[in-house]
């Protein structure tokens, strides 16, 4: 681009030079040229392949269209996030699909972030035992694919805890067996939602408190026990609530009958290998990003830190943490998007995630191409909203320069 | 006086205590500092002793190595005899009995080249032709059909050959593919650049899975009636397309760091676009990114084992084959320690070979 505007400038000053380049030897058109050739290219092998597609899909005789969406499913699902049958509808099947891949990723996010920065705090231990058990921790997840860490798992399941009858009973009212993981909960009362809404009011509380305590801090210089005053209302709020309606203690604790156990609340094998092996998989990645950032502050700033009087675990939450935060959300966005992204191998252990509904939808219907279509589409809907998010959370921390 | 004195002082300088030297000095530096990290430690041996010692005695003091699958029965410890009675199917699947030493001389030979790569000081315009030539040879073996091989078509390639040529073929492709992307992402060809991006972030947004479904349900109604091709090469296709990706952003990234005086430099003297990226900015790039190229290498031969699920039989599958064999039911624990064990080594080696290079790369700046 530089020499067209070079030779363009010379021929206007000097009349002798030939005004213009040949076309061929000028890198805007050969540019123009070029990128109508590539696009030429793209859009005849779409053509062809649409068309092939059309007399194929013709030949076998597959309906094209979502019109099978409104059509009854016909098959069951594992553990469903929402109330659904085999009767229902394939659209509902696949809403089912898409919130169980929405409920093990979120799990499976809080989780890895904690266990990751647990690690990955660990693994700069001045403890040498503790720094190196993390340390391998990190290098077999990394190093092991997590199809086959699901499998494990899965068989572990399957393989190593015992029958109903003979399940294993950790802590009183939790029981561990082939079926999954079965513990008590408190037993339904209409108190509970208002206690959760109590528990809202509580967190909004503390954030007007944080807020308040702030200003205060910034005016007058005074630190008021902001923390300390949020929650204790986020914990006295609901209680007082429960207290008020008469403290129920009833219990739905989970019982042998038979074969299996009834009550309580069920945590099927599958969701928990699936859990289990994305866990323990990406926190490992995380726990190298966590390190990586918190090495990443430069040591004059701890040296600073230290030389005003904090304590470790203060130099670690005031002053090493909020800016290796800037180094670690990029990378770390990115795992959370690989744990969504690899949670659809759930397909291999038998979870209900979206793409194991959509290849049982493939499968029945033959809609392979609507079907594909849909997996990619509820993906990248998923990527692009968590790197939306994500991109405004790293705005929001980077370092405001002058 | 004051130099006695000196001298004095010097004299009576001591050794250190034996309190910090020696296993008791390093002791208390390293596990017992303060009180904080006494009670670590001593938390992190007590989980030690619960775990430890029970899961050595089934995995070695309570196990058998070598007897039948009924011998098993009747021990409380592991049963590693399910690797050496079905190792050849494990590691060869289906390809014909007579013939395992084919693929088993292919891997030594990949082996040898990878081996011979490692050193820096091979890197030369040799060892491509090299490359070329083992690559070849290993085709030819596996594929048989001249001096007197039988032929071996490709739905019989399985095993661990299969994962080993999935991820070095995905690699090799993908490598050349992402470099064109990578520059097409950095053209200021708008038209070049946006089909790049499109591609780039479509295919990072998926899961891999997605696609090997794509290469196994919907790329057969992409094709003219009659052509059909191999479920391997479709699988390998699906690979190359995802790898390529991610190395794009790998050498994208690689691209960003060079920096633009170089570009400038490179257009003073008058190069046109191919040579400067081909003789100034892709060497010193490319050098950049290998740490990083070696990750997703990694990651491509972890991957490789997903096409589990579209029923291609890699060593994952051949060792879930050996497990579903009544016989050696219920033995999943020790096969799937086994193949973690055998993914271990060959992603470590890799892992670490990446970050001695790092090291060796990392010149000055």
């Amino acid at each position: 681009m530089k020499r067209a505007t070079l030779d363009t400038q010379t021929s206007g000053t000097n009349g002798d030079l030939p005004p213009t380049v040949p076309f061929w030897r000028d890198p805007d058109k050969r540019g123009m040229v070029f990128q109508i050739v590539v696009l030429l290219l793209a859009l005849s092998i779409g053509y062809v392949l649409f068309t092939n597609t059309q007399a194929n899909l013709k030949r076998q005789s597959i309906a094209t269209g979502f019109g099978f969406l409104q059509r009854e499913a016909g098959f069951e699902i594992g553990d469903p996030a929402i109330a659904y049958t085999a009767a229902d509808t394939y659209s509902r099947a696949l809403l089912v699909g898409a919130l169980n891949t929405l409920k093990v990723s979120f799990v499976g996010i809080l989780l890895t972030l904690l266990l990751g920065v647990i690690v990955g705090i660990s693994r700069l231990s001045r403890n040498w035992l503790v720094s190196r058990l993390s340390g391998g921790f990190i290098e077999v997840m990394q190093n092991i694919p997590i199809l086959l860490q699901l499998f494990f798992w899965y068989a572990l399941f399957y393989e190593a805890f015992p029958a109903p009858r003979q399940a294993l009973n950790p802590l009183p009212g939790v029981f561990l067996c082939n079926r999954g993981l079965i513990f008590g909960v408190l037993a339904d009362h209409p108190v509970h939602s208002h206690m959760l809404i109590a528990l809202l009011v509580g967190v909004f509380g503390w954030w007007l408190l944080a807020r308040w305590g702030h200003k205060v801090q910034d005016n007058t210089g005074r630190i008021l026990p902001i923390h300390r005053m949020g929650i204790g209302l986020c914990l006295l709020l609901p209680l007082l609530l429960w207290l008020f309606a008469g403290a129920p203690t009833a219990l739905n604790i989970p019982v042998l009958k038979g074969f299996n156990f009834s009550g309580g609340v069920t945590v099927s094998p599958e969701f928990s290998a699936l859990l289990l092996g994305l866990v323990l998989y990406t926190s490992a990645f995380v726990a190298e990003i966590v390190r990586a950032g918190i090495q990443a502050v430069d040591r004059g700033q701890v040296e600073a830190a230290m030389a005003i009087g904090l304590r470790p675990g203060q130099v670690l939450r005031l002053v090493i943490l909020p800016q290796a935060l800037r180094v670690i959300i990029p990378p770390l966005t990115s795992q959370m998007l690989n744990l969504t992204k690899n949670s659809s191998l759930a397909i291999a252990i038998g979870y209900s995630d979206f793409v194991s509904v959509a290849n049982t939808t493939i499968n029945q219907t033959g809609q392979a191409i609507e079907g594909v279509a849909l997996i990619m589409a509820i993906y990248l809907c998923f990527s692009l909203s968590t790197s939306v998010f994500m991109n405004w959370y790293n705005k929001k921390m980077t370092l405001v320069e002058r | 006086m004051l130099n006695s004195r000196i001298a004095n002082a010097a004299r009576e300088q001591m050794k250190p205590p034996i309190r910090n030297v020696g296993v008791i000095g390093w002791l208390r530096e390293n596990l017992f500092n303060n009180w904080f990290n006494s009670i670590l430690t001593l938390l992190v041996l007590y989980g030690l002793w619960l775990f430890v010692p029970p899961l050595f005695r089934w995995a070695f003091v309570d196990s058998l190595w070598f007897s039948s699958a009924e011998a098993c029965r009747d021990i409380n410890g592991a049963c590693w005899s399910i690797i050496p009675d079905n190792a050849s199917f494990i590691f060869f699947g289906f390809f014909p009995k007579g013939e395992h030493w084919r693929p088993l001389l292919t891997m030594l030979l990949l082996f040898g080249l990878v081996f011979y790569s490692k050193d820096s000081k091979h890197w030369k315009r040799s060892l491509g032709i090299y490359w070329t030539i083992g690559l070849i040879s290993m085709g030819t073996l596996m594929y048989g059909g001249v001096f007197g091989m039988p032929v071996v078509e490709t739905d019989q390639w399985s095993g661990f050959p299969l994962t080993l040529m999935l991820a070095l073929f995905g690699m090799v492709f993908a490598y050349p593919l992402g470099v064109l992307l990578a520059l097409g992402r950095r053209s200021k060809l708008t038209g070049i650049k946006s089909l790049c991006v499109v591609y780039i972030e479509l295919i990072r947004g998926v899961p891999l899975i997605s696609l090997l479904f794509m290469s196994s349900v919907m790329f057969p109604l992409f094709l003219p009636e009659g052509i059909s091709i191999d479920k391997v090469l479709r699988a390998q296709v699906a690979i190359i397309l995802f790898t390529a990706a991610y190395i794009a952003e790998v050498v994208r990234g690689g691209l960003q760091a060079i920096p633009k005086g170089q570009y400038e430099a490179a257009e003073s003297l008058g190069l046109g676009y191919g040579k400067t990226m081909r003789l100034i900015i892709l060497p010193q790039a490319l050098k950049i990114v290998i740490p990083p190229s070696v990750g997703i290498l990694i990651s491509a031969f972890k991957d490789t084992s997903l096409v589990v699920i579209i029923a291609l039989y890699d060593v994952l599958k051949t060792t879930q084959v050996t497990l579903s064999n009544p016989t050696w039911m219920g033995y999943s624990r020790e096969a799937y320690l086994f193949l973690a064990a055998l993914y271990f080594i060959c992603c470590y080696a890799m892992s670490s070979y990446s970050r001695k290079l790092e090291r060796a790369l990392h010149t000055g700046r």
